[in-house]
């Protein structure tokens, strides 16, 4: 991707070039050229040539389009990940980039991937808009809070590389900095192996949906006075008082936090905030677990 | 022309004196002179905030100021150079003093409202002075929520309220631009006949009309949330912090355009008086400031390609933004194309506009790239923004800005100011420029994000080069405030038209009598009429200015 990135940069350079050096070309020529000779000059008027606006205006129209299309492409592809994509959570706040693997390692200000896999982030703020932005990848995204939004990228080669905040947050805005380290698939697979083997995401995620009181009312088998969240996850929801909403992650994390938002058809507003009891991790851990749900249930969950 | 009887002569300098008839003064070009006085003022305060970053940034660690510091100054350097600088400088000094000029007109069609302007835009600076001074505010000049309205403890309301006074100046000052040029044409100065420069403050006026309102709005929600706790931005409440993006870039996108399209106004008066040519296609850059102006109202989204704004929104704004790229080629194309076979003399002024049209030119091209989407991605935020709107701020605007200054210096004063000083200081302004602002955009697509005050250890020798230039700049920009006010003293008469130029402003004396003509002309050419010696002009019988 950053290849794709670049090849278009030069292709914009080598136009902007192009453009630059004829005007600056033309500037210098009729300047020395056409320089005053006598003060009693006065040289005959040129008021305009049709044909010329014409291809002025043309010429540059193409080119633009040129880019806008190109552009739009790489994009349009840089704003999708893959499916196959390793998912990794990150939550931003001042200053520090925290991030949790699915299998439970977590870390902070760095971040280990491995190379040749497409990974995708799934990113939120807990405080102010921050901005993840790799240089070397030619990834960038902004990370807001009360909402989701993602980046993804396909390291080539392992190295260390730099990791920048880009939206100015605040006062150690210059501090929130880290790196990534991409690492050969088997190392990294040794990595998230290593250490204090931890719960993971998912398991937090069910402890958490215990912990909390959720398991009382999301009854798997859909009797109880909440929905059933087996294989929500993707799912299209109705919606009381009709309309329909994408059970996506933005919408969990709304009704966890908003409960009375958006309530599922046939189910009464008897859920209360959690607000204050979950913190934006906690809530990642719980999305993780209702993905593993999703997988668990297979291919029955379609419909 | 004898010198002692232009010296008793009566104009609008010498027929009062003392403070009290300047600051309740309706004359036009006093109040030109006002604003000229404040600008110039808070251009040289937000040039010491920029010095002080630059000189941060010689070394990456943070060890002349810090962090909240180095915020307040980024800060506090936007908003004083774009909100009491850039926007005011050329609409309200310039084009207050031409305007009613250039069209034959005595005055602004609302000479108290014009004065009203002034002082609504003082006291707005007022209140931002007062926030600097108690503190300021580190929120950058684009007050993003919910940093600025929930977590910044700086005087975030007191500097939007500031703004927000500041704002209808700007309306105000377009209202009267408008109705003037509408209602107070001479005899014979159709629309096709105005110079090009009424024709830039018209497009500007619209915008300030139409725009203006928008960030007055959208900062006073800022305060609102900051001091009453409203949920609007603020997404703990079920507000949404990219409602502020799309408010903010409404007015500020625009608002580029507000700073640049006077200073194209200029150029075409500029570059006309010195290859002694009419414009190339006058029609054509008469209208491709009106669409710049319209066009300019569709592309705030190209701020926001990062943002997580939806992608096809995204897709629009950049093909829009596109668009508007055209009418500025179309402008450069037609400056160049009007020095073909001209007879070009290399005056400050035109050192200036043939300065702007390189600058500019860079400016437009590297607009490209963030207006493409796939390109975006990686420059946004970094050095390569910065680099790009200075090209078009700094590097255009205010080149522009100075070249009209000096050009039009004779008729505001009677004096001219000497031009190999002159000369030097535009070329000492455009290297240095250059300079400073060239590494910044490799800087930018390295990686170096905008708003950092320590950074990584190899952008530092870009960054070392980017401050030497600014200090060549710093140069560059203090010979004129002090060689434009010796000439006051001791420059020599200027004469009624020392360029021979066209354009009624230059049909009166130097400086002009209170009422700017003795008898009002009457127009029956079309501008930039060069290729003729002398003007043509018809006064009614018996009636024609003293000739100076």
């Amino acid at each position: 991707m950053a290849a794709r990135v670049d090849a278009l940069f030069y292709f914009l350079v080598a136009v902007s070039v192009f453009f630059s050096t004829l005007i600056f070309v033309l500037i210098i020529v009729f300047a020395i050229k056409y320089r005053r000779r006598s003060e009693n000059e006065r040289p005959q008027a040129i008021p305009g040539n049709l044909r010329l606006e014409v291809l002025w205006t043309t010429i540059p129209l193409a080119l633009t389009m040129v880019m806008f299309v190109w552009g739009a492409k790489v994009y349009f592809d840089i704003s999708y990940p893959p499916i196959d994509a390793l998912e990794i959570s990150v939550v931003a706040k001042q200053w520090m980039w925290k991030a949790q693997h699915p299998e439970g390692q977590s870390e902070i200000n760095e971040l280990h991937v491995p190379a040749q896999r497409p990974v995708k982030l799934v990113m939120t703020s807990q405080d102010v808009i921050h901005d993840f932005f790799v240089p070397a990848f030619r990834v960038k995204k902004d990370v807001l809070p009360g909402r989701y939004t993602t980046v993804w990228f396909e390291a080539t080669r392992p190295g260390s590389y730099r990791l920048f905040c880009a939206q100015y947050c605040g006062t150690q805005h210059a501090g929130m900095v880290g790196r990534i380290v991409v690492m050969e698939p088997s190392e990294f697979q040794a990595w998230l192996s290593g250490g204090a083997a931890g719960v993971s995401m998912a398991g937090a995620g069910e402890t958490l949906f215990q912990r909390l009181g959720c398991a009382a009312c999301h009854l798997p088998n859909g009797t109880g006075r909440g929905p059933s969240l087996v294989g929500l996850i993707g799912k299209k929801v109705r919606l009381q008082g009709g309309g329909s909403v994408t059970a996506d992650e933005g919408y969990i994390r709304e009704s966890i936090l908003h409960p009375q938002a958006k309530l599922v058809a046939g189910y009464p507003p008897v859920m209360s905030t959690f607000k204050g009891l979950i913190s934006e991790d906690g809530i990642m851990q719980i999305l993780a677990y209702l993905k593993s749900l999703n997988r668990e249930e297979g291919t029955e969950g379609k419909k | 022309m004898t010198e002692p009887i232009a010296e008793r002569r009566r104009h609008y300098l010498n027929v009062h004196y003392g403070l009290t008839s300047w600051l309740f003064t309706t004359d036009h070009k006093r109040i030109a002179w006002l604003y000229l006085v404040s600008v110039t003022f808070f251009f040289f305060v937000g040039g010491l905030f920029a010095t002080l970053i630059r000189l941060e940034l010689l070394t990456p660690q943070g060890d002349l100021v810090q962090a909240e510091t180095y915020n307040k100054l980024f800060t506090m350097h936007g908003v004083t150079m774009i909100f009491f600088f850039l926007i005011p400088a050329i609409p309200a000094v310039l084009g207050n003093f031409l305007i009613p000029m250039m069209i034959g007109a005595r005055d602004l069609a609302f000479p108290r409202l014009n004065l009203a302007s002034w002082y609504i835009y003082i006291l707005g600076g007022l209140f931002t002075l007062t926030a600097a001074a108690a503190g300021g505010v580190d929120t950058g000049w684009t007050f993003y929520t919910p940093y600025s309205s929930i977590y910044s403890n700086t005087h975030v309301a007191v500097t939007v309220i500031g703004i927000f006074i500041t704002g209808f100046s700007s309306i105000l000052t377009g209202l009267n631009f408008i109705v003037t040029i509408h209602t107070m044409r001479a005899p014979g100065m159709t629309w096709f006949r105005m110079p090009l420069f009424v024709w830039a403050h018209y497009a500007t006026s619209l915008i300030f009309i139409l725009g203006t309102p928008v960030i007055a709005i959208t900062l006073s929600l800022v305060a609102l949330e900051r001091l009453f706790g409203l949920g609007i931005f603020n997404p703990e409440l079920g507000g949404d912090p990219l409602l502020f993006q799309h408010l903010f870039w409404f007015y500020s996108h625009p608002a580029v355009y507000i700073m640049i399209l006077p200073g194209m106004g200029v150029i075409s008066e500029l570059i006309t008086c010195f290859s002694r040519k009419r414009i190339f296609g006058y029609e054509f850059v008469a209208f491709s400031s009106l669409a710049i102006a319209a066009l300019g109202f569709l592309v705030w989204g190209h701020h926001m390609f990062v943002s997580g704004q939806s992608v096809y929104a995204s897709m629009i704004f950049s093909l829009l933004s596109m668009l508007v790229a055209i009418p500025s080629a179309v402008k450069v194309f037609n400056w160049t194309a009007t020095l073909y076979k001209g007879s070009i003399a290399f005056d400050a002024p035109m050192l200036y506009a043939l300065g702007f049209i390189g600058l500019f030119t860079a400016g437009g091209l590297t607009g490209l790239f963030l207006a493409t989407l796939g390109v975006d991605i990686h420059v946004h935020d970094t050095y390569f923004v910065i680099a790009h709107f200075h090209y078009i701020m700094v590097g255009s605007a205010v080149m522009a800005y100075l070249g009209g200054l000096h050009f039009w210096w004779p008729k505001m004063t009677g004096r001219k100011y000497p031009e190999n000083v002159a000369r030097l200081a535009a070329v000492i302004i455009f290297l240095g420029f250059n300079l400073t602002f060239f590494p910044q955009f490799v800087l930018g697509y390295l990686g170096m994000p905008r708003r950092y005050h320590i950074y990584p250890p190899e952008f530092q020798v870009l960054n070392v080069l980017s401050t030497a230039g600014a200090s060549i700049l710093a140069v560059g920009y203090v010979l004129p405030l002090v060689y434009l006010i010796g000439s006051l003293r001791y420059g020599a008469i200027a004469g009624m038209n020392p360029w021979n130029a066209r354009g009624l402003e230059w049909q009166t004396p130097s400086p002009p009598p209170t009422g700017n003509f003795d008898v009002t002309p009457t127009v029956v050419e079309k501008a930039y009429a060069y290729e003729s010696l002398e003007p043509e002009i018809l006064y009614p019988p018996g009636g024609r200015a003293a000739d100076a």
